[in-house]
């Protein structure tokens, strides 16, 4: 055997991966090590631990050895459980098996996206959002067309009307309440979207994970919508309401046809999902509601309090749910980026640039509210010094 | 929630808030939250703000103790005047009055085993109601006040986020 060494490839990365651009929060890791006295409101996880009821249920699994493959499907009992579940989103009737549990609804999102695309199809993405939609849409080959929301944070019927006759789009992304915005959509909002995307026959592809973090009205799923439940995949999963992030588990609830589609794509590159995270699922379903309405009143008092404390400062639109507050930080002399490493290394507090999450994010900061009162506290009279020395 | 439970839910976990900051959590007026607080502490629905410490790690020896208590009722003496009698002295941390095979449970603060010990042997097994205690000394306490007195999870989470 020749062995020359090296590869003689000039570019041995797919010029679609090359394509991509790596996660702008990156490099502000490097900034935050080795200093102690930081308080992150960077971070995207909720700060309480997974309720003990949960893990608990899950060491006991682990005890009596159940750490097999579970079907592809996900647990029958468990996807029984979502099912009835989501009723309290209005959506009924929903068959156990047009749910899939997958590892996170990271996957759900890419096994959405490559069961819907055919390549160059495009995929209408209204931004500030979630950092993986655009990633995700053009890794399945699609072509991600970025809708800028500001300042409302919201995507109306005519402005998504605009793009969609331009691009006759395959599907649409949303995500409510919004990360990064907080801002939920309400029924009204729903149903423009869901009149847009019949009459430009899209799918719409529903992160719903932030919406047991409502606080100001109720969530609604879109798919309750009249016509939508045949062109709606839900996205969920336990992550935000029941802190289990590391646990990698979420679920989605698709119409029969690409439920099956992306099942095909789930059994090749997941097989299922970790039996124990699943476990714990059932648990977060069945016993969890009290632990669940203290946390959603924790959050939202926190909410109040950092909200009133930042409409001081900039301006804010109060979000609805999940723990990001979104506000405008113009008029400081600063883009988002300097902004955020100049108030992380003058004054401790991390933030997240609001252009991580699209372009028209330029001009905002993220901070995630998911810390304790007296953190909270702390951070919020750290940036107000920060803002009256610039 | 209702406004004044929801007050007396924060306050209960942390009675340290201002006023100005509940009202900044709910979105109720400022005002109005002092003057539900005012009304609560005068008509004694809050009975006391205090501090929950842990002794043991302060270097302090305080010994408590939980003594169940029989009691024979009369006529004259019922459970409230029982209860009363043995609730007064400052060493009893707490009195309740609990089903099962004993009648009272009442928790004893102490400096000592020896203290507590005679405590009960001189003021409390010598009431003449009482038929018999049942003492047994807390080696350690893991949680108190619903507050767990260990480390449970360490924060872990990265500084950043998507």
């Amino acid at each position: 055997m020749k062995r020359t060494g090296g590869s003689r490839l000039p570019r041995r990365i797919s010029e679609r991966v090359d394509s991509i651009k790596p996660s702008g929060i990156r490099k502000f890791f490097d900034l935050v090590m080795g200093r102690p006295d930081v308080i992150s409101l960077g971070v995207g996880e909720p700060d309480f631990p997974v309720p003990w009821r949960i893990r608990d249920e899950m060491i006991y699994s682990l005890e009596k050895g159940i750490t097999s493959y579970t079907s592809n499907h996900g647990l029958p009992e468990l996807r029984e459980a979502i099912a009835e579940y989501y009723r309290k989103f209005n959506v009924r009737n929903i068959d156990p098996n047009d749910v899939i549990i997958t590892t996170g609804v990271s996957e759900g999102i890419d096994i959405a996206l490559r069961a819907l695309l055919n390549p160059g199809d495009a995929v209408l993405i209204p931004e500030p959002a979630y950092v993986s939609y655009k990633p995700l849409t053009i890794l399945a080959g699609g072509d991600a067309i970025a809708i800028p929301t500001t300042p409302e944070f919201k995507p109306t019927y005519e402005l998504l009307a605009r793009y969609a006759k331009e691009c006759d789009p395959k599907a649409i992304v949303i995500n409510y309440p919004n990360n990064p915005t907080g801002v939920s959509y309400s029924r009204k909002d729903l149903e423009e979207i869901a009149d847009l995307a019949i009459e430009f026959d899209m799918v719409v592809i529903s992160d719903e994970i932030y919406a047991e973090l409502t606080y100001s009205g109720k969530h609604i799923s879109i798919a309750s919508l009249n016509g939508m439940e045949d062109r709606t995949v839900i996205l969920n999963g336990f992550s935000k309401a029941f802190a289990m992030t590391g646990l990698r588990v979420g679920y989605v609830i698709a119409p029969s046809d690409i439920a099956e589609a992306m099942l095909k794509i789930h059994q090749y590159c997941m097989l299922c999902a970790p039996i124990t995270a699943q476990i714990g699922a059932l648990e977060a379903l069945r016993g969890c509601e009290e632990e669940l309405d203290n946390i959603r009143a924790e959050y939202m008092r926190r909410r109040n309090f950092f909200v009133k404390r930042l409409s001081k400062i900039f301006e804010i639109r109060k979000p609805d749910g999940a723990f990001y507050a979104f506000p405008k930080i113009e008029g400081y002399g600063l883009n988002s980026e300097e902004f955020a490493e100049r108030l992380l290394l003058e004054k401790g507090v991390a933030v997240v640039p609001g252009n991580a999450f699209g372009d028209c994010g330029e001009g905002y900061i993220r901070c995630a509210y998911a810390v304790t009162m007296e953190k909270l506290k702390e951070a919020v009279d750290r940036i107000e010094e920060f803002v009256k020395k610039l | 929630m209702d406004k004044v439970i929801e007050i007396l839910k924060i306050l209960e976990d942390n009675a340290r808030l201002t006023p100005k900051e509940i009202a900044e959590m709910t979105g109720y007026d400022e005002k109005e939250v002092e003057e539900i607080i005012k009304a609560k502490e005068e008509d004694g629905t809050i009975l006391k703000y205090k501090t929950l410490i842990d002794w043991e790690k302060a270097g302090e020896e305080i010994v408590y103790a939980i003594i169940d208590v029989r009691v024979t009722l009369s006529r004259e003496k019922g459970y409230d005047d029982i209860a009363k009698r043995i609730a007064k002295y400052p060493e009893v941390h707490a009195v309740r009055l609990i089903s099962g095979d004993y009648d009272f449970q009442v928790v004893v603060k102490g400096k000592s085993l020896k203290d507590v010990a005679f405590f009960v042997a001189e003021k409390i097994s010598t009431i003449p109601e009482v038929r018999d205690t049942f003492t047994h000394f807390v080696l350690r306490s893991y949680k108190e006040e619903g507050v767990l007195l260990f480390k449970d999870e360490e924060d872990r989470r990265l500084a950043f986020a998507p």
